[in-house]
């Protein structure tokens, strides 16, 4: 999923600064499991700043909505009367959600609340981990199901490199060598010949050093 | 040959090769290179020059390397894949050649989180094995990475690094095997403190056949003080210094301290050169240049052969 974290109070506060009203949309999905945007952050947030604004004696209009997906033309429709009615939006959605928000809504002002971190998955209660770089040419086949890309530092086709110590990553101990790790996987099952195979220079084309991407299915065009 | 450096013919003579290490100044003062390169000449084989070590800035290894060659002392071009994409590299290598650099190190390179610009952008679009693949087809095949054709080819001597103490430690002979086919002519190793560690991995490289198909530098370095003993022991991310080596350091009174380091550094040189595979030595004495004419005569490698 999509993991994301709240900006600061202060930073948001400036954001709002020239705003009367404000509405602070949440998101269903992605951002209320990793516990950034869902309901329950913005009814937390709403009380935050509306007292925040209080005590600075610039009282402001703080209403409150969520949907269950920003990121979707029929679940935004649902507030579109709450957004016409205020000044700008505040939506704690993912980037992906505020930009489709900004899209709808033309012509009002939408702000982000959250820094949109990565893509992952809570390891445990309150520790989220990145797993996928969507590099679009996935290589977790070869690796044991660890990503190297997003899991090293320095995404290495062919590690792991000489700073790898003790299974940590050379730029911290509190990072796990990723090639370490696909290492011990791959002796686990027994594909330990995977190593030993050079993997060629990436076709990075497919990611992010390809443009911005989109996908076209024919088969499901109307 | 495939590069014909001084380097090369040194090592195919069978005799056993020196390489030294400069690091450039962290300024556009061509001087202090001038100064370095003059403390080394004649005492090492060819000198390796750091490519923004640590990702620390400080003047490009080529622009460095091409000075050496005005000073009629052999670089060996250190590049990283931190800071450049397989666009930038070859252009860049490709004017290092047409500058007069012979030999070429592929190294992976420091995260920048080590530098003074931890906010910069990193690259590695390719890693150390793929840069080796690289440069082996620009020079066996006349091959750009894209396959096209190149008119006159970059005919470099090509090494790479490995780490003996880097974990897992059963696999950093494997991984030497991996960097030997991608194209390795010679390999440096980390610096050696931990010698009998360093002879376990050089016995598993003999059993893989290594040492008959790469030539093998094993890099050593003087210590300086017990401090920089300790911080190596502690703080530095796959180095293995032994706490006898420390003590070593820690017991030498003060004015004998640079002495004893000179002396470890001789010690672990005579070690090596008796294990059976090890084809050179490269000193490390970043900061320190001072040190290598004393080391070399020391360990009994002077004077350097004329080729």
């Amino acid at each position: 999923m999509i993991i994301a974290q709240q900006k600061p109070l202060e930073e948001i506060k400036g954001l709002l600064a020239n705003y009367q009203s404000v509405l602070i949309a949440g998101c269903g999905t992605c951002v209320t499991v990793c516990f950034a945007g869902g309901e329950k952050e913005v009814g937390i947030l709403a009380s935050s700043l509306r007292m925040a604004f209080q005590v600075d004696g610039d009282p402001k209009d703080i209403r409150e909505a969520t949907v269950q997906r920003q990121c979707e033309w029929e679940y935004i429709e649902a507030i579109a009367e709450q957004v016409q009615q205020v000044d700008a939006v505040l939506s704690l959605a993912c980037g992906i959600g505020v930009q489709t928000m900004a899209e709808r809504f033309r012509g009002k002002r939408l702000l982000p609340g959250l820094n949109t971190a990565f893509l992952g998955y809570p390891v445990e209660q309150g520790i989220w981990k990145e797993n996928c770089a969507a590099c679009g040419n996935c290589v977790l086949d070869k690796t044991g199901g660890i990503c190297p890309i997003a899991r090293c530092s320095k995404s290495l086709l062919n590690g792991p490199c000489g700073g790898s110590h003790d299974g940590k990553c050379e730029i911290s101990d509190d990072v796990e060598c990723a090639w370490d790790q696909i290492y011990q996987r791959l002796k686990e099952l027994g594909l330990l010949d995977n190593m030993l195979e050079i993997m060629p220079a990436k076709d990075w084309s497919t990611g992010r050093a390809g443009g911005p991407k989109r996908i076209v299915r024919e088969d499901l065009r109307p | 040959m495939r590069s014909g450096s001084n380097l090369e013919k040194i090592l195919e003579s069978g005799a056993f090769a020196v390489t030294g290490e400069l690091g450039p100044p962290k300024s556009a003062d061509a001087e202090v290179i001038k100064r370095k390169a003059a403390i080394l000449k004649g005492y090492v084989d060819a000198v390796n020059i750091t490519d923004n070590q640590t990702a620390i800035v400080r003047m490009s290894s080529i622009a460095s390397g091409a000075i050496l060659v005005q000073l009629g002392l052999e670089p060996v071009i250190q590049m990283t894949c931190r800071d450049r994409n397989r666009i930038a590299m070859q252009s860049d290598l490709l004017g290092a050649y047409a500058l007069g650099a012979r030999n070429l190190l592929c190294l992976t390179g420091d995260h920048q989180v080590f530098g003074n610009h931890p906010q910069a952008k990193n690259v590695f679009d390719l890693d150390s094995i793929q840069l080796l693949q690289m440069m082996r087809a620009m020079r066996d095949e006349k091959k750009f990475q894209c396959g096209e054709d190149i008119a006159l080819e970059p005919r470099f001597f090509l090494g790479a690094a490995e780490n003996p103490f880097a974990d897992p430690f059963e696999f950093r002979a494997l991984r030497l095997a991996k960097k030997v086919r991608a194209g390795a002519d010679f390999i440096q190793t980390q610096i050696i403190y931990n010698v009998p560690k360093f002879a376990e991995w050089m016995k598993m490289v003999r059993e893989l056949g290594l040492n008959q198909q790469v030539k093998i530098l094993a890099g050593v370095s003087p210590l300086k003080s017990p401090a920089v003993a300790r911080y190596m022991r502690d703080k530095v991310p796959g180095m293995d210094v032994p706490d006898e080596i420390v003590e070593r350091m820690e017991r030498a009174p003060k004015e004998e301290r640079r002495a004893q380091g000179i002396q470890i550094c001789v010690d672990v040189i005579n070690q090596v050169r008796e294990i059976q595979g090890v084809a050179g030595v490269h000193i490390m004495a970043v900061e320190w240049e001072e040190a290598v004419p004393e080391v070399t005569q020391k360990a009994g490698l002077l004077p350097r052969p004329t080729l």
